[in-house]
């Protein structure tokens, strides 16, 4: 459908654009992984055992940061009424939306999540497994977000507002993917964390359109 | 293809507040009205609901084709222009980038969005990001849709309001031809429209 | 119970005495409830502290009925759009949040002469935790959106892709928990508690869910006075 391939086209020009784009995102995750050593302490016993599960916590929280413009400004300048006059319903534009956020925001994430991790102390051979689980959540985080940023649409507060609806849905995520890697780097089952994290997303990614969507229309009217 | 717009015991409501009740229109292929009423009167609200946007409290909007009613969801996503207050236009993008967006988004190709730039006298802004357009040359932008992609029914919100009396006269021009070819006119004005235009009061 | 919902008229009638009549059944189970509760004898294991589970298990249940409550509510006002619906998903959410956080503080009490600390992160204790924050984001949207209709249609979706969501906390929590202490620590609801311990637990969550039930109903018609009110001033405002 060329409708869809044409939003595609500027949903990744935008968000590429929207806010300094992924260099934002990534700034703030670097600070974050900085900010953790001189808070927890630099001895590296105590910053490995938990080098895996804080990369994976801030990955989170700094995927949420470039999400509160996903809809709002579209909502603003007129633009969403226009999408849902398109050629493809409003789910697909909000699907879209979400997977170009992913892959201008959650894959760059994605890749600096194993040099964060190592850098803090977990060993080497985790960082294929970082990214892998990066890649997935990163993909369950942008369609989670996207469900936040749309229900969020002409509040008062965007920002702060999406964290608070949307970290609690973090949870599982958090859970399967920092369990999986926490499982290789002792030895156990790791692909048991890193399918139901892959669950998580993809079912997101089913399921979170129709809520955008909804949400959006509820925006609009 | 739409060539009827009826509009059925409309109650439109904001909030608790209702605008009108019991409104009904109905418009042709080759029939331009213009909409009239005092701020707030709900003009804008009529509109977004033809548009779908607003869901209306009672009653009904209904196009009909050349084989009868057609599917709502349908006809508004691919034979309806609604160009409101807002234009949608991204001011850090370039002109030719959200033009072209919103000519393939609704229907259009590159060399249709082409045309429309030189009926319209826009070429000279099209590298121009759209912040540095003045509100009658955005408004010359967003309007640009209207000529580039083919689509029957135009719902238009005070669309000549930023522009100059020369500017008016062209797309007067624009309108006249597109009611020649068979398209249907709504808009909402306070000015009278450069075309011959059926009046229609709302809540008066 | 859709036939209340749709007609706000017997709403009305049939709750200005069903909260009532609710919230006397509520005391006299709260009454009876209780001094089944001190007549119990102190647990071999748990010592004394076998009382608090009676006011922590039964909030826990309701924490998660009244979230039930808040879905279901949800649902009938997203898809039947009806007025009533929206007013007892809204009325529903702070009740729900106050049993959850009365769930947490009880939960808590108890943990420390059991386990030696405050907080637990027990699979339990932590799915509890995270319907909390569940609650605060619905009260957070809520408040944040102006128009009102449109704040309970966000609402309701957000109620229903958390109600989605639960069973999914739940049960990647019970994986988290397995993965790090390999057993739960507790359970409240062995298969073996005597009838001593039984009477008074399943009195008191009838007595909380009698408490609820008055409150809820108190809260709804509180919202529709509300919004007649609104109506009005709107309307001698011309």
């Amino acid at each position: 459908m060329t409708g869809l391939g044409t939003l595609i086209r500027r949903e990744l020009a935008l968000s590429w654009g929207r806010g300094g784009g992924p260099m934002l995102a990534l700034a703030f995750y670097l600070a974050m992984a900085t900010l953790l050593p001189l808070a927890a302490g630099p001895e590296p016993a105590r910053l490995a055992a938990v080098a895996p599960g804080s990369a994976w916590l801030a990955l989170a929280v700094s995927s949420l940061l470039s999400l509160e413009r996903l809809f709002e400004r579209d909502y603003e300048d007129g633009a969403l009424d226009l999408l849902a006059l398109g050629p493809a319903p409003l789910e697909a534009a909000a699907f879209a939306k979400c997977l170009a956020q992913w892959i201008t925001t959650g894959a760059p994430l994605a890749l600096l999540a194993p040099v964060v991790a190592t850098a803090l102390g977990a060993p080497l051979r985790l960082a294929p497994l970082t990214v892998a689980a990066a890649l997935a959540g990163g993909l369950g985080f942008s369609f989670c977000g996207g469900v936040g940023a749309a229900l969020s649409l002409g509040s008062r507060r965007g920002g702060v507002l999406i964290a608070v609806i949307v970290l609690p849905l973090f949870a599982p995520p958090v859970i399967f993917g920092a369990g999986a890697i926490e499982a290789l780097a002792s030895g156990l089952d790791w692909k048991t964390g890193l399918m139901l994290l892959i669950a998580y997303s993809l079912a997101f990614v089913a399921l979170g359109p129709f809520a955008m969507a909804a949400a959006c229309r509820n925006a609009l009217s | 293809m739409i060539s009827t717009l009826t509009v059925i015991d409309l109650t439109l409501a904001r909030g608790d507040r209702v605008l009108f009740e019991g409104f009904n229109l109905n418009l042709v292929a080759g029939e331009a009205i213009a909409l009239t009423g005092r701020n707030g009167a709900g003009k804008t609200s009529l509109l977004r609901a033809i548009a779908g946007l607003i869901r209306p409290v009672t009653g009904r909007v209904t196009f009909i084709g050349t084989d009868g009613a057609l599917e709502a969801e349908d006809a508004r996503g691919r034979d309806l222009h609604f160009i409101g207050h807002q234009d949608g236009l991204k001011s850090n993008r370039t002109a030719r980038e959200e033009l072209l967006f919103q000519v393939r988004w609704t229907g259009g190709t590159a060399a249709s969005a082409e045309a429309a730039c030189e009926r319209l006298d826009l070429q000279r802004l099209l590298d121009l990001e759209v912040r540095k357009l003045s509100a009658g040359q955005r408004r010359r932008l967003a309007l640009a849709r209207l000529v580039a992609s083919p689509r029957r029914l135009w719902l238009l919100d005070e669309p000549l309001a930023p522009l100059d009396a020369g500017h008016r006269a062209g797309i007067g021009q624009v309108m006249t031809e597109h009611l020649v070819t068979g398209g249907l006119i709504l808009a909402a004005v306070h000015d009278a429209l450069p075309i011959a235009a059926r009046g229609v009061g709302i809540g008066a | 119970m859709i036939g209340f919902l749709t007609n706000p008229q017997r709403f009305m009638a049939f709750s200005a005495w069903a909260a009532p009549l609710l919230g006397a059944l509520a005391a006299v189970l709260l009454g009876v409830g209780l001094w089944y509760d001190f007549a119990a004898p102190p647990d071999y294991q748990q010592g004394y502290t076998v009382h608090l589970m009676f006011i922590h298990v039964p909030a826990a249940w309701l924490s998660l009925f009244a979230y039930a409550c808040l879905g279901v509510a949800s649902f009938l006002g997203l898809v039947f759009r009806l007025a009533l619906a929206d007013a007892a998903a809204r009325a529903a959410a702070p009740l729900g949040a106050g049993f959850t956080l009365l769930a947490l503080a009880t939960g808590s009490l108890w943990g420390r002469p059991m386990w030696g600390t405050w907080w637990e992160w027990d699979a339990r204790m932590t799915s509890v935790l995270v319907l909390f924050l569940f609650y605060l984001g619905y009260m957070a949207l809520q408040a944040a959106i102006d128009d009102e209709a449109k704040s309970a249609r966000a609402c309701s979706i957000l109620a229903l892709v958390g109600l989605i969501n639960l069973p999914i906390v739940h049960y990647s929590v019970v994986w988290w928990n397995t993965l790090h202490q390999g057993s739960s620590v507790f359970r409240a609801d062995g298969p073996a508690m005597p009838p001593v311990y039984l009477i008074p637990l399943l009195t008191l969550a009838l007595a909380y869910t009698a408490a609820f039930g008055a409150l809820w109903l108190v809260r709804i018609r509180a919202e529709v006075w509300r919004r007649r009110a609104n109506v009005l001033a709107l309307r001698a405002a011309g």
